[in-house]
């Protein structure tokens, strides 16, 4: 790439893809999990082949029936949801939906979920030995029923044991997505990178709550919820950089991203590949127009590789080697 | 054809202070729609508020999509002040739709509802016998509409501004009480509150009748892929035979459900 670049900056369309932990990915705007389905949903609208991956709904060993409704409520510029990780079950999906996402030249990311580190590391079990998923992201934004319904992502400790266990199961690349609801995102990044992490996701939505003031209410059936959408973004995006100077794991940045600009916020900061969730409900289209937007600015900015751009942050103190 | 498209706007028309008629011209080619159906419409090109609201198809003609809609909260209002030319994003037509009648059937709308009810009474023209209840007879829209496609027509309002004082429930019961019509082979389809289609499942029930509603939940993509928007079913398990309860989407697998499915809670 690098003796392209001076020769043709401007015929050349520029190079867009980068590598997680090995998988190669074509370009770096993923579906954020929960948001997408399992691929099929939006199919009609999206080109499959064109996203760099597809990370499928979370998944656990038995299915889940999820929360009472209302689940979601939209707020300022985002939304809340508790939608309970309803999900029919990793042998169904493996059996129903895994087939048609086998089609598209797309890296199938599958999510999961447990509610103990057994589950956990039976989960990733049966997912490592499906064929055509390609790497593993684990959501510990979850309670753990043997610690007193204590959020795996927010304890060091726990979150240490129940990475290195699902570690020691998969030989697939390993994604940690990381809860936001936590003091000090770098040491938990590190805690992450440390346990065996190929790679840190972040942010899961950011625990939220809004009433209902003629009711007395709560909104959502649930109580609280998971807010997600352009609301979040800056939180998000200070998150990923916070981790990019904590690790030397690749990072796959999500929170609001609605355009490629905003996209382009989160490469800058540090993220290697990033994740659309909450747009999709928007804009069905909003992956491919992100991907189209990012490829328009490095041209513009007449830069050949978006690896150039991963990281470049400007601040005068960074001071961090790309991995 | 798309499911998503840019649509402008022709008409927006005030029927009173809370309701309107949403008129748009789709820019590229569209699916036809069914009665029953929706679409997520855009209210705002801002990021508040930020997800598309679900409306009944309201009538789909020489190209053009008309939606009935009452003004509730932020995205309606948003919608109301959307003029002439501006153009909206669209998803549509989602969902299911109402299976077709056999011969002549019961509409029970209560307020709104008559937007869901309207293109199904238009498609099956005097075919129906309408029972249309509201709070009052400002809300009562599209009455002559409503009254020009069907076949005989009731009408209740919480405060008896227009036809019967009551509920439009019990006008439905003294109705298949009264022995005028043999009802039995009559299906009923519905739209309207929640206690409206309670009431109504079991009238259903104790006269062993088949109703297909409409149902409303909170949505967020309106295509299946959130999860937000389920009802409890019942449904039966195809391995033991057993019935048990599950969530379904409104978006997807509904919104028009046979009301013997629902587990009222
Ligand atoms: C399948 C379907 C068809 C519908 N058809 C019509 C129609 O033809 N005409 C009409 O006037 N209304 C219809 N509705 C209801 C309409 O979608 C709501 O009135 C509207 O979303 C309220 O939005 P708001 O921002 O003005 O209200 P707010 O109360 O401010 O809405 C806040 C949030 O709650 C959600 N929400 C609130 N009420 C509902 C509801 N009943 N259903 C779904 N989401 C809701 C909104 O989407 C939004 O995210 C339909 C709803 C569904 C599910
Ligand atoms: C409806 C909904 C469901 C979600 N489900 C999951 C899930 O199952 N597993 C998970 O790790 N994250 C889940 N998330 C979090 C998203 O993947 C993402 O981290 C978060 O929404 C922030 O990105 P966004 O602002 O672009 O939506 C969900 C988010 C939403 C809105
Ligand atoms: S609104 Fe998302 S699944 Fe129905």
């Amino acid at each position: 790439m690098g003796i392209k670049r001076t020769e043709d900056k401007i015929q050349k369309t520029p190079n867009l893809s980068v590598n997680i932990a090995g998988l190669k990915l074509k370009n770096p705007v993923m579906t954020a999990s929960g948001t997408f389905g399992y691929g099929e949903e939006y199919s009609e609208f999206v080109d499959l082949n064109k996203l760099g991956a597809i990370v499928v709904k979370g998944l656990s060993l038995i299915p889940k029936d999820g929360n009472p409704t209302p689940r979601v409520v939209e707020t300022p510029a985002g939304m809340l949801n508790a939608i309970g990780l309803q999900n029919v079950g990793i042998k169904a999906f493996i059996k129903g939906k895994l087939p048609f996402l086998r089609q598209f030249q797309t890296p199938v990311i599958a999510n999961f979920f447990g509610d103990s580190i057994d589950e956990y590391v039976r989960a990733a079990g049966e997912l490592s030995s499906a064929d055509g998923i390609h790497a593993l992201e684990m959501n510990i934004s979850c309670p753990n029923k043997q610690a007193g319904w204590i959020v795996f992502g927010t304890d060091p400790k726990i979150m240490e044991q129940v990475i290195a266990a699902v570690r020691r199961t998969t030989a697939l690349p390993l994604i940690v997505k990381l809860s936001p609801n936590v003091t000090d995102i770098g040491f938990m990044s590190k805690v992450a990178e440390n346990s065996g992490a190929d790679a840190i996701s972040l942010i899961n939505t950011i625990t939220g709550m809004v009433v209902n003031i003629k009711e007395r209410k709560p909104v959502l059936a649930n109580i609280t919820g998971g807010l997600s959408g352009p609301a979040i973004r800056p939180v998000a995006v200070r998150m990923v950089w916070e981790v990019y100077k904590s690790v030397r794991i690749p990072i796959i940045g999500m929170g609001g991203i609605m355009t490629a600009n905003d996209a382009l916020e989160f490469l800058i900061a540090g993220a290697r590949a990033v994740a659309v969730g909450t747009a999709n409900f928007v804009n069905p289209t909003a992956t491919i127009e992100i991907i189209q937007g990012i490829e328009r600015f490095l041209a513009e900015d007449g830069l050949s590789d978006i690896n150039e751009i991963i990281g470049s942050l400007i601040t005068g103190d960074l001071n961090h080697d790309m991995p | 054809m798309h499911r998503y498209f840019k649509a402008k706007i022709t008409g927006n028309t005030p029927l009173n202070e809370q309701f309107r008629l949403l008129t748009l011209i789709p820019l590229s080619e569209i699916e036809i729609p069914s009665p029953g159906q929706f679409y997520m419409l855009q209210a705002s090109s801002a990021l508040v508020p930020l997800l598309k609201r679900p409306f009944s198809i309201f009538e789909h003609q020489a190209g053009t999509l008309k939606f009935l809609y009452r003004i509730r909260g932020k995205g309606t209002s948003c919608l109301a002040g959307l003029g002439m030319d501006d153009t909206i994003n669209v998803i549509g037509p989602l969902g299911n739709s109402y299976p077709e009648p056999q011969e002549d059937f019961i509409a029970v709308a209560g307020g709104i509802g008559i937007a869901s009810l309207l293109p199904l009474l238009s498609r099956f023209k005097k075919k129906a016998y309408l029972f249309y209840g509201a709070r009052n007879s400002d809300e009562l829209v599209m009455l002559n509409e409503a009254k020009s496609l069907s076949k005989e027509v009731a009408i209740t309002t919480d405060d008896g501004s227009e036809g019967q004082k009551g509920l439009i429930t019990d006008v439905l019961r003294d109705f298949l009480n009264s022995s005028r019509i043999t009802y039995h082979a009559l299906q009923i389809y519905a739209c309207g509150p929640m206690p409206m289609i309670k009431e109504l499942s079991s009238i259903c029930m104790n006269k062993g009748l088949r109703c297909y509603a409409s149902f409303e939940e909170h949505m967020a993509c309106g295509v299946g892929a959130c999860h937000g928007c389920v009802i409890k079913v019942r449904r039966q398990n195809t391995e033991d035979r057993t019935q048990k309860w599950i969530y379904e989407r409104v978006c997807k697998e509904g919104p028009v459900f046979d009301v013997r499915e629902i587990v009222w809670e």
